[in-house]
């Protein structure tokens, strides 16, 4: 089902997920949190930022343990840990936060 | 937790059986494979007009290769004993959930081709035509059953469901219509290596991290070695340890035990999984290119053992297959099983006496242990019966002073499936993976009750990501569910480890 993100029209996948990540704009993570009811605050945004330089570099999106590593460094460390991340993407760092910065769903048994 | 849009089973103090209510599963499905993730495993991408015929000569192939598929589809007798067995049962009240009545949605087209009473009266033996609906059955219901095999352990004729869906997985597979999650993974693991898509280089930086991490917390040079040629062990582990957690913190276990025991071993980025997917659907052809890879890494880099880490249908793959899919290992050391589990490496080196052990890093814990299906009931480990019961329960308590067992016909070969195996854990099955763990979460809950039980130890990546969704909607922590050689990783002294009270001074003092 596309996603109309500033007057643009995107294709997402049966799962939310952007077809074609090349495509992503801020106003992307925008349009998703505001379906599933969320406010984006900085916090998230740090999230998403990290999460697509480590794609850009790795092409996948990074282990749990390096994404807590990284906002622990950044934001200290009583932030560094997955509660942290569960409490700003409820659904889950791994899919959440990627969905909203256009990477694809990590898969395996994840 | 993402808010639940179906009703969340309430958990009895005792199991109880659920009164049948028809069809309350029926619109559970999951995504259907597109063209790309169906052709890379050598299926079509697309229904065929002619897929009646093709299904039916797709079962005709199956039951000629597999004498066992029809030897299952013919011997039941309707006992009803397996009826009260599946967690999906009794998760959902979908009489299509209850073993048999899962078998019978195959067992009655089967009939119908198959067998003379079936062709020439099929009303008097229930046999029926393969009809769309029928497809469409096939599709939702072989898709709510995490073959975990705990009906056939019940069943007076050893009637093997799990067999049953693989069959009917593989025959839908064959006519285009394939499972999204299983097929997408399988095409990741052969185009880059692994079900998660991790690719090389990012595997490198996951692993120095790691040794970063072990050395600033211990003071000592653990490695976690990538692609080395020449060592001894090859480990074969779930791409989900390099990933997710708690499965990481099993990864710096193993890591820690070999250190300890002075052995060299290596990952490799070409078997950089141990999950064999190929085996959920079914398809012998699948599951023996995954398997390659791993013959393939083991000769590369001319280890002498092949050793593999907490993952259960891999290791009912590598335990019961792998020699007959991608042997002989006559390449390896003869003195070592083929493959050997990690499991069964740490218990030796426990009971020689390599490892320092201080219990205490696991004080903070009641720990209990949910058997993985595919563990207990497709394999064992060690040299005596039950070993694949007994060995994790002694490493959990060398290195854990508070363990209590849940209850007995939750445990062994009569555990509970998570609720997430098989090829469902995918968030488009999430009403079917928290109903479906419910008959576990039960008996967790009634040994926190209890006992003040406070972590679940388990050796399947399926299991720990599955528990990590599902504990918060049964008002239970996710991080409950840890990694048996994470409980290890905490309570082993490491040879030359600064002390973690030298840390915290360490700490104070910055």
């Amino acid at each position: 089902m596309p996603i109309e993100v500033n007057g643009k029209s995107l294709e997402t996948d049966e799962e939310g997920y952007l077809a074609n990540i090349n495509e992503w704009e801020p106003g992307v993570a925008e349009v998703m949190a505001k379906e599933d009811e969320l406010d984006l605050t900085d916090e998230h945004w740090d999230i998403i930022n990290f999460l697509r330089e480590y794609y850009e570099e790795y092409q996948i999106a990074p282990a749990v343990r390096v994404l807590t590593k990284a906002v622990g460094k950044k934001l200290g460390k009583d932030k560094g840990n997955s509660k942290y991340l569960y409490g700003l993407f409820p659904y889950g760092p791994g899919k959440q936060a990627c969905r909203y910065a256009g990477l694809p769903k990590p898969t395996g048994c994840v | 937790m993402a808010k639940a849009d179906f009703e969340i089973p309430q958990l009895n103090e005792y199991p109880e059986v659920p009164p049948v209510v028809p069809g309350t599963m029926a619109h559970s499905k999951p995504f259907i494979a597109k063209p790309e993730f169906q052709e890379p495993l050598n299926f079509p991408g697309e229904l065929p007009d002619d897929w009646h015929d093709q299904a039916i000569d797709a079962m005709g192939d199956l039951l000629g290769k597999y004498r066992s598929l029809q030897v299952y589809l013919d011997s039941c007798v309707k006992c009803g004993a397996c009826t009260d067995k599946c967690h999906y049962y009794l998760g959902t009240n979908d009489p299509k959930n209850m073993p048999v009545g899962r078998q019978d949605l195959l067992r009655k087209v089967y009939r119908r081709y198959f067998t003379f009473a079936g062709k020439y009266f099929p009303k008097l033996v229930g046999a029926e035509d393969l009809t769309r609906e029928v497809l469409d059955d096939w599709y939702s219901y072989f898709h709510q059953c995490s073959q975990c095999r705990r009906c056939s352990v019940f069943c007076p004729y050893g009637i093997d469901t799990a067999e049953i869906s693989m069959a009917a997985r593989e025959i839908m597979d064959r006519i285009g219509v394939g499972q999204k999650y299983c097929n997408e993974i399988i095409g990741k693991v052969f185009r880059i290596g692994n079900n998660l898509g991790l690719p090389e280089m990012a595997l490198a930086d996951t692993l120095e991290g790691l040794e970063e991490d072990v050395e600033e917390e211990t003071g000592v040079a653990v490695k976690y070695p990538l692609d080395v040629k020449g060592a001894d062990i090859l480990l074969v582990t779930p791409s989900a340890d390099f990933f997710a957690e708690p499965h990481v913190d099993g990864l710096i276990g193993y890591g820690k035990v070999f250190h300890e025991a002075g052995v060299s071993w290596t990952l490799s980025s070409k078997a950089s999984e141990a999950a064999n997917f190929g085996m959920f659907i079914g398809s012998y052809e699948n599951m023996r290119r995954v398997s390659m890879r791993i013959r393939e890494a083991a000769l590369e880099l001319g280890v002498k053992r092949i050793i593999f880490g907490e993952c259960g249908h891999a290791w009912r793959v590598a335990y019961s297959f792998l020699n007959t899919l991608a042997g002989p290992f006559d390449f390896l050391d003869p003195k070592y099983p083929v493959p050997q589990h990690i499991l069964e490496f740490t218990w030796n080196e426990i009971q020689k006496g390599t490892l320092k052990i201080d219990k205490s890093g696991n004080d903070d814990m009641v720990v209990t242990f949910h058997d993985s299906c595919n563990v207990a009931r497709a394999s064992r480990m060690g040299d005596e019966p039950g070993g694949q019961f007994k060995i994790p329960r002694n490493v959990i308590k060398a290195v854990c002073d508070n363990f209590v067992d849940m209850a007995p016909e939750t445990i062994h070969e009569k555990t509970f499936c998570c609720g997430g195996g098989g090829g469902l854990l995918t968030d488009d099955l999430m009403e079917l993976r928290v109903k479906g763990a419910k008959p576990r979460m039960e008996a967790l809950r009634n040994v926190i009750q209890e006992h003040g039980v406070t972590n679940m130890a388990a050796i399947c990546a399926i299991c720990k990501s599955q528990f990590t969704k599902v504990l918060p909607y049964y008002g239970m922590d996710m991080e409950m569910i840890v990694s048996v050689h994470q409980l290890v990783s905490n309570a082993i002294v490491l040879t030359g480890q600064t002390s973690e009270d030298d840390d915290e001074s360490a700490d104070d003092a910055a």
